[in-house]
């Protein structure tokens, strides 16, 4: 029997094939599956893509490494549950390309962070962490309050988002300069943002300085919507569909 | 095959390669290795069968135990409620003075406002609920919506400055800012909020003052700078300073206004934990 | 080119990384070329580009550890290691900078640098490719540097251990292509019947590699003049295709060609034979058969289905004994030379290694259970587990293969010093235990802290709480990170002394050997 094994040792060809054959299954029967089954998504109401400003503010989230520290996924371990809230549900990372759920919990779980503090606290801390937890050793992003947003690109951004399947539409992209300030101007009409990506878009200025747009108050806008789009009161978190 | 030879030390027989001078023993698997092996494939299978574990083409294999973490987790926060015993129950039913006259039921509340405190309030209100600049203090019995049970209850459950409908809200404006007042007036102003807490200011500029508090201020924080809870406006005269008391924090309040944002807890605790908080919060500080 | 005109700033800053790199590689090429340099003796083996990555390796250690003793300096002292106006130096783009370095120009040039070595000398054979080799040297060093400069600059993907960005993948699936063309072909003209079991370990990595590069990193650019890009994957999926990626990088990275670095140099070393050979068969393929199963255990709890994390699980399980093969394998290579380790340090080396590596098989299938992992996930307890791993067994055996290679390498009877081989042990071995042991009392505290209850049936602890708790923990790490970045100094010292040895003057020519290529060594 030992002796079959040779085929492998003399043909360098056959044995990188082998190789390939040998590593490919795992993954296969393990990957493949998630695109088809429908079981893998739970059916909720209220996800939606994320606005012009706070997929800017994610991608300066993604850009800082602040899941280096920071998770974005509750399990389902009633310790979290009481501490962070309902767990994370597959659907409501649906849009996520990429994902943030993290590895490491250096700070606190962030899935739904949205809503619980307000947008000053939000920026006295992230300017400087220790002033309002001292025990803190979470970095200080002061710069953040003094940069302007860069947004020339998130017209192309979206348009990436939708060719990787994010469902945007033409007008949210032919409107995604304009939504991104409307975002963050308090004195605008919410009407067109509000309509485009529903009622529970949060308009504001999130970084207490209404005369700019900077990556504070992009940043700010993402972190106030964590986890607050899907609607728990029709969620039946009972029905063995969503047990899985 | 080249030949094959025995290896001095152990007296194994080599495989008859060599490459580089390294050759190969001709050992046979450790047996007990290959037993573990099998052990542990053994035990998957036993897993798979009680566990969901194979995708097929429109479903998974269930596991004859149908075990689920997402049930299993409602559960186990059903048997808190075991745990929690007759203190959770009646913290149900119970008004906000039944808990607060009865003993057991208000160390019971205290017990669970300390722990929900510590996630969700101190990291504005400090780990003592000591404040800091822009957050009150919730340990002395100064309050700015009121410090009785039912407006701090208030007061936690919708918030203030929140978008909840019953929120508390009031606006105090941006003199400054907003250009409603001039430096020079509002200069004058915060030696006369200066005076109205006892302390030395220049008399001169307060008395400047004094007809513009009565007419821009007063509205809110009273005739007399004694605050008023219905607005949230705080008393100027006791020395107790949400932004500070330098005189640059009172200049900066003056013409900047903050109006500071206290999230609503409605959403995010149940009617008995929203209880426990003001209990706590009551009775921790002076309790008006 | 044009990158070099993008709108975007990041990308323009990469663009200039190229482009300069691009003029170097061309006039070294063309000084190269004119003065006969590059000229090839097939009768020899190409050892300046081993030479090179063996000083590469060292350099990047240096770069990778010192950056890892910062991360936890500034995890044990916030107020004094941030600075508020400088956010490339905090610790959300330190920390991707450091495990890119360690794992990928630390280990990844020990593993190339290695692995033409050993594919050389068990083939008896010139590497393939004439100075394709030099080009996946230096094209790789490229890739590092982009890779390093983006993070600092916050161009990143998210993706741990595959953050660079899609140009910077699409460079490094250029250089591996050209790295597995050269190893193949080199094996391709092997004067050898069989193919050595290390090459079938150096294969498996490069081949499996590849696969997972690709796969992960597919994405959409923003525009072809942009740095950033979006995952081709979302949510669930894209969480599982990461870990997919993120187990096996572990696997394919850090295990399966170092068990290659170690089927050639133990004996070599030891000179003993390889243990069993049939243990080598069943080991390998039931190593890489069963690793590629295991990602799952990265996503415990989460909201991938259950029926995955339970392969994942049960995988992990039976990934212990293929594991634990090539431990013994390494092992009872040493049957007979077992005296060796107390005259030998560098064996001594081996052999920690090898029992890390042991250790940190025992513990990965432990942590993989989900009772255990509910408790370790998302604490220190697994940074614990990845250093066990990645400093006693990555960068022990590397180190002890460097202390292997340099003489010969270089043509000097032994190292220069071997007192500082002991003082390198001993001090990086308490590094270790410092390292992991703080990191286990502070992983296992988290842990319990968070899951802790009051009698009353609430939460015990607020979260700050456990950050405070681990202040002391952490301190003791960075204190275990000093000691083993120490080690490392010691034997650059050691190395460069080593280098700068007399040769003995005779050398038997008649032996299969590398020309000595000043020139190509000095570029470095
Ligand atoms: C070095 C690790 C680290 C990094 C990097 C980090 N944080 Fe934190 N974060 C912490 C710690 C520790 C805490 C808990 C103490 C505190 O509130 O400051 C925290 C707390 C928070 C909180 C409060 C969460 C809560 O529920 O109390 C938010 C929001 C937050 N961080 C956002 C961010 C954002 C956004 C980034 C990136 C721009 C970031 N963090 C980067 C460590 C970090
Ligand atoms: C985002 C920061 C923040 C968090 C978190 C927070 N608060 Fe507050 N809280 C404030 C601010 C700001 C005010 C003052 C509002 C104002 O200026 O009128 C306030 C006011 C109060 C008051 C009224 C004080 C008075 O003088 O009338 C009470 C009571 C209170 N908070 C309790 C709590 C409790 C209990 C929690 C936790 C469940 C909590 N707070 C969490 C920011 C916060
Ligand atoms: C519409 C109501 C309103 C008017 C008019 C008003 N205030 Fe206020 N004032 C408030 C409120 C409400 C706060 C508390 C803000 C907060 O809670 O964040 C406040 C806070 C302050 C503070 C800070 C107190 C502290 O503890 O730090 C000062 C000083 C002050 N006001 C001075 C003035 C002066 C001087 C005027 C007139 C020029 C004035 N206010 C007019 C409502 C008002
Ligand atoms: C001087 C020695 C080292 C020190 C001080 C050090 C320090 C650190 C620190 C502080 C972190 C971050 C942990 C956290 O987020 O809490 C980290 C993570 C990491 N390091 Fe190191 N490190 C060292 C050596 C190495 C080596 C040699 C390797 C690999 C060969 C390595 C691989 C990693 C990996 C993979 C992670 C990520 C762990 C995870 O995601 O859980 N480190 N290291
Ligand atoms: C049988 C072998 C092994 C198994 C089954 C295994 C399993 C695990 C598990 C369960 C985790 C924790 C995942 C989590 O909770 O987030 C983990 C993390 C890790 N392990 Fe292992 N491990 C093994 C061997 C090794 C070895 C030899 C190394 C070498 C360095 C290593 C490096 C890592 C790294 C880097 C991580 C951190 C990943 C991250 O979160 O960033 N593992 N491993
Ligand atoms: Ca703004
Ligand atoms: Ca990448
Ligand atoms: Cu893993």
């Amino acid at each position: 029997m030992w002796k079959h094994h040779a085929k492998f040792e003399r043909n360098s060809i056959v044995l990188a094939i082998g190789i390939l054959i040998a590593v490919s299954i795992g993954g296969l029967i393990e990957i493949a599956p998630l695109f088809w089954l429908e079981s893998t998504i739970e059916k909720v109401k209220g996800v939606r893509p994320y606005t012009p400003l706070e997929l800017a503010g994610r991608d300066i989230y993604i850009r800082e490494g602040c899941y280096t520290c920071h998770s974005q996924m509750i399990r389902p371990l009633r310790d979290e549950v009481e501490r962070y809230g309902h767990y994370s549900l597959a659907a409501e990372s649906m849009y996520d390309h990429p994902f943030q759920w993290g590895s490491k919990r250096t700070g606190p779980d962030l899935a739904r962070v949205g809503g619980k503090y307000s947008d000053s606290w939000h920026k006295d801390h992230l300017i400087d962490p220790r002033a309002l937890v001292p025990e803190s050793v979470m970095p200080p992003y002061a710069f953040l309050a003094d940069k302007d947003l860069e947004y020339r690109d998130i017209v192309a951004k979206l348009t990436a988002q939708q060719r990787v399947g994010v469902p945007y539409t033409a007008a949210m992209l032919e409107n995604a300069r304009a939504d991104l300030e409307t975002q963050a101007d308090p004195f605008a009409s919410p009407r067109d943002l509000k309509a485009r990506y529903g009622d529970k878009v949060i308009q504001r200025d999130f970084d207490g300085d209404p005369n700019r747009v900077t990556e504070m108050d992009a940043l700010i806008a993402y972190l106030q919507m964590l986890g607050t789009l899907v609607d728990f009161k029709t969620y039946k978190a009972r029905d063995a569909e969503n047990l899985r | 095959m080249s030949q094959r030879e025995s290896d001095e030390v152990t007296g194994v027989e080599t495989t008859g390669h060599e490459w580089d001078g390294i050759k190969e023993l001709n050992n046979p698997l450790p047996r007990w290795w290959l037993w573990v092996l099998w052990l542990t494939v053994a035990w998957a299978v036993v897993y798979w069968v009680l566990m969901p574990a194979w995708p097929g083409i429109s479903g998974h294999t269930t596991g004859v135990l149908g075990q689920s973490d997402r049930a299993d987790v409602a559960r186990q926060l059903a048997a808190l409620e075991e745990v929690r015993g007759e203190g959770a129950v009646r913290l149900k039913t119970a008004s906000l003075q039944q808990i607060e006259q009865d003993p057991e039921l208000q160390a019971y509340a205290l017990a669970v406002g300390q722990s929900v405190f510590g996630d969700n309030c101190a990291t504005c209100h400090g780990v003592g609920g000591t404040g800091a600049k822009g957050y009150p203090n919730l340990r002395d019995d100064v309050w700015l919506w009121g410090g009785s049970l039912e407006d701090i209850h208030h007061t936690i459950r919708a918030g203030v400055r929140t978008d909840q409908p019953d929120a508390r809200t009031s606006q105090m404006p941006a003199f400054g800012r907003d250009q409603l007042l001039s430096a020079a007036q509002i200069a004058d102003l915060t030696e006369y909020v200066v005076a109205l807490s006892g302390r030395k200011a220049d008399a001169a500029a307060a008395g400047r003052a004094a007809p513009v508090f009565a007419e821009q201020c007063a509205a809110c924080h009273g005739p007399a700078g004694k605050g008023d809870v219905s607005k949230g406006a705080p008393d100027l005269t006791d020395g107790e300073w949400l932004y500070g008391d330098e005189r640059d924090d009172i200049r900066g309040q003056i013409a900047n206004g903050r109006n500071g944002v206290m999230p609503t807890w409605e959403a995010r605790f149940d009617p008995e934990t929203l209880k426990a908080l003001a209990v706590y919060i009551h009775a921790n500080a002076g309790g008006q | 080119m044009a990158t070099a005109f993008s709108d975007d700033r990041l990308f323009r800053l990469h663009g200039w990384v190229f482009v300069v790199a691009g003029l170097i590689a061309s006039s070294v090429m063309t000084v190269g070329l004119n003065s006969g340099r590059f000229r090839i003796d097939p009768s020899r083996y190409e050892d300046g580009v081993i030479r090179a990555g063996v000083i590469a390796t060292m350099f990047w250690a240096v770069v990778g550890l010192s950056v890892g003793v910062f991360a936890a300096a500034q995890l044990s002292w916030p107020e004094l290691l941030y600075f508020p106006e400088h956010g490339w130096l905090n610790f959300g783009r330190v920390r991707p900078l450091h495990t890119s370095a360690v794992i990928f120009a630390f280990g990844g040039n020990a593993l190339i640098a290695t692995s033409f070595y050993v594919v050389q000398r068990t083939s008896k054979a010139r590497l393939a490719g004439g100075v394709a080799p030099w080009f996946v040297f230096w094209g790789y060093q490229l890739f590092i540097v982009l890779a390093a400069t983006g993070y600092l600059a916050g161009i990143t993907q998210s993706r741990e251990y595959a953050e660079p960005e899609w140009y910077v993948d699409l460079w490094l699936t250029i250089v591996w292509v050209a790295y597995l063309l050269v190893f193949l072909g080199t094996l391709w003209k092997r004067k050898e019947p069989h193919i050595y079991v290390a090459n079938w370990f150096y294969l498996a990595f490069i081949v499996t590699v590849a696969l997972l590069h690709i796969v992960n990193n597919a994405a959409m650019p923003v525009g072809l003049l942009e740095s950033k890009s979006y995952s081709a994957y979302a949510g669930v999926q894209d969480a599982l295709i990461q870990w997919w990626y993120g187990h096996n990088a572990v696997a394919f990275f850090l295990t399966v060609p170092f068990l290659a670095m170690m089927y050639y140099f133990v004996p070599k070393r030891a000179e003993r034979p390889v243990y069993s050979y049939r243990l080598s068969i069943v080991h390998f393929w039931s190593l890489i058969f069963i690793y590629i199963w295991a990602g799952p255990h990265h996503l415990h709890f989460t909201a991938l289905p259950q029926w995955a994390q339970t392969l994942g699980m049960t995988f992990s399980i039976m990934l212990w004994m293929p594991s634990w093969g090539g431990m013994i394998n390494g092992f009872m290579t040493l049957q007979g030379a077992w005296d060796k380790i107390r005259t030998d340090p560098v064996i001594r080396m081996m052999v920690v290694a090898m029992a890390f590596y042991g250790m940190a098989t025992f513990e990965g299938p432990l942590m993989s259970v989900r009772a255990v992992n509910s408790l370790s996930h998302y604490t220190d307890w697994t940074v614990g587990h990845v250093h066990s791993g990645a400093l006693g067994w990555n960068g022990f055996i590397t180190f002890a293969c460097v202390y292997c290679m340099v003489p010969w390498l270089w043509k000097k009877e032994r190292m220069w010093s071997t007192a500082l081989i002991e003082w390198h042990f001993w001090i990086a071995t308490t590094g270790i235990l410092l390292y992991i042991s703080s990191m286990w009392v502070s992983g296992i505290m988290e842990g319990l802290m968070w899951r802790e209850y009051t009698p009353q049936g609430y939460l015990a602890n607020a979260f700050v709480e456990t950050v405070a708790a681990k202040h002391i923990p952490n301190i003791i790490r960075t204190l275990g990170g000093v000691m083993f970045l120490s080690g490392a100094l010691i034997m650059v010292y050691n190395v460069w002394r080593t280098i700068r040895m007399p040769s003995p003057a005779a050398e038997p020519a008649a032996q299969a050997q590398g020309p000595a290529a000043p020139a190509l060594v000095a570029a470095e």
